[in-house]
């Protein structure tokens, strides 16, 4: 497997396949782990930064995590296959702009993420389509007991996991579910989130907003407290108690626009895929914008030739760096608005 | 320092660069999450736990320049980036961590959870795991009747139940 052969398609995640995927877009789960007898990295000189690299790497690609593990040195790496990575999930924006040794291991059609010298040693991340927690649990579980076969992770009988940051201490886990709700957005009820999640000390945040826009109506809850409650305890509140809330208040939302603002609803959703076909020039903002409202409209089944797959993959090949790794060429800002609409044209089979 | 918008006090900051532009919001969480999707309740930054962990402490246990044996950072350096230098500082600076551990934890000072297999592996109590389960149910419940209060004090209970028995609860 390669780089590139990254930038045609999606990853298994957002294959719009999974349980409740016209809400839930993914369910991710990571682990934070730091190696016993080594100093956190922001005391480790360049030779040891080095050394954890070498190490972690070899132990990750003799490990038999999967049948193909694609490592990435992202020190070497250029800044377009740094942001590809960002884009498709896979890297933290840190870990792109960060400056020594460090790398990623990506496996398992991509489902499978271990981020080398980030802020820990190891971050390792499960991501899965739909709401699939239990199944991303048991995944990482299996991947961090093999690790641990390997590496001794740093352990406290009473702190737990050790971290580099005390906010990830004990179980070292995040857990993260990204959800899509475009009902809730338009009929103005989104706080119904944020109160939902609160109170069980949750966090919610836009996922693609710039400042205080969450453009495409994309949200992320995710987990704060990581010590004292264990990982079963911590997904379960996820699984039975927040996320099944949310779906419900963003059905109902739907629910309600469709009998009482139909029209309005679906002059969004029609104008949203006429401007998607017919337009020259495309922001990154705009297109998931337009497409969220189009992601909409196929749920609500008021779009027939799309499937939700191919919206999603939408959402992940418009954006920069894949567009300039499909084309083979950096270009800048009006270059890559006209090759996005050129592809989002494409894609939607207009004229 | 108070919320732009109502004069609460403000518990979200937001700093922005557009333009070479650096631009500061200072609201309360109500507010942040009036306005539509900003990022509100992210993981509270370590530093904002600091701050209001040192003005609510000022006597710390250790000397401010008193240096781990191990890696040498010291608790005034670890106060500027909220990380440690190595896995012994959390032993080291337990006391002055504590409270701020607490803070960020709901009140939790112990780990439960998986145990690595070189450390002995993980096991939790038949019986515990069922009174467990029970109050997940009526938390599920609260949660569907939007009894919000009553289900973070369930909340507490589960917490309290998982807690390790030899724990002070
Ligand atoms: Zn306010
Ligand atoms: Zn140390």
């Amino acid at each position: 497997m390669k780089l590139s052969d990254l930038t045609s398609q999606a990853g298994e995640w957002l294959r719009g396949s999974g349980p409740m995927s016209e809400i839930v877009i993914s369910s991710r789960i990571r682990l934070a782990r730091n190696i016993s007898g080594h100093p956190f990295l922001a005391r480790c000189t360049r030779h040891q930064r080095q050394a954890l690299e070498h190490k972690i790497r070899d132990t990750i690609l003799t490990a038999n995590l999967s049948l193909r593990t694609l490592y990435v040195d992202l020190e070497a790496a250029p800044e377009i296959d740094r942001q590809l990575l960002v884009e498709r999930h896979l890297i933290s924006k840190p870990h792109k702009d960060a400056e020594g040794a460090r790398g990623v291991a990506i496996a398992e059609n991509e489902t499978l993420a271990i981020m080398v010298n980030e802020e820990d040693h190891l971050r390792i991340q499960v991501l899965r389509s739909g709401l699939q927690l239990e199944e991303a649990w048991e995944q990482i579980n299996a991947v961090d007991d093999q690790l641990e076969a390997a590496l001794d992770f740093a352990f406290h009988p009473r702190f737990g996991y050790l971290t580099a940051c005390p906010t990830n201490v004990g179980t070292g886990i995040r857990v993260s579910v990204m959800l899509h709700l475009p009902g809730l957005k338009l009929a103005g009820e989104i706080e119904k989130v944020f109160r939902a999640a609160k109170d069980m000390r949750l966090a919610v945040r836009g996922l693609y907003g710039e400042g205080t826009e969450a453009t495409g109506d994309f949200y992320q809850v995710s987990n704060q407290t990581t010590l004292g409650r264990s990982e079963d305890d911590i997904i379960s509140d996820f699984r039975n108690v927040v996320i099944p809330k949310i779906i419900e208040y963003e059905h109902q939302a739907r629910r309600a626009l469709m009998s009482e603002r139909a029209v309005a609803v679906e002059d969004r959703v029609c104008r949203a895929l006429g401007l998607l076909r017919s337009a020259r020039l495309l922001s990154a903002e705009e297109t998931l914008a337009m497409l969220s409202h189009v992601r909409l409209g196929v749920n609500l089944g008021r779009v027939k030739d799309l499937d939700l797959s191919k919206v999603n993959e939408l959402f992940l090949l418009t954006q920069d760096a894949h567009l300039q790794k499909l084309l083979g060429k950096k270009l800048d800002e009006e270059a890559l608005a006209a090759a996005r609409a050129d592809y989002v044209r494409r894609r939607l089979g207009a004229a | 320092m108070k919320c732009e918008k109502c004069n609460k006090p403000a518990t979200i900051h937001l700093t922005e660069i557009q333009g070479g532009k650096k631009t500061e919001k200072h609201l309360c969480e109500q507010c942040a999450a009036e306005a539509e999707g900003l990022p509100v309740k992210a993981h509270t930054p370590i530093n904002e736990l600091l701050t209001n962990f040192v003005l609510a402490h000022s006597g710390l246990s250790k000397e401010p320049g008193t240096a781990c044996p191990q890696c040498g950072i010291t608790w005034g350096e670890f106060r500027q980036t909220g990380l440690f230098g190595c896995e012994q500082d959390y032993a080291f600076f337990d006391k002055d961590l504590s409270p701020l551990l607490q803070r960020a934890h709901e009140g939790a000072t112990h780990h439960l959870g998986k145990v690595p297999a070189r450390q002995g592996g993980t096991n939790v109590p038949v019986k515990r795991q069922l009174d467990l389960t029970r109050l997940r149910k009526e938390l599920a419940r609260a949660v569907e009747a939007e009894d919000y209060e009553r289900a973070a004090k369930l909340r507490d209970q589960i917490r309290q139940a998982e807690a390790n028995p030899d724990s002070p609860s």
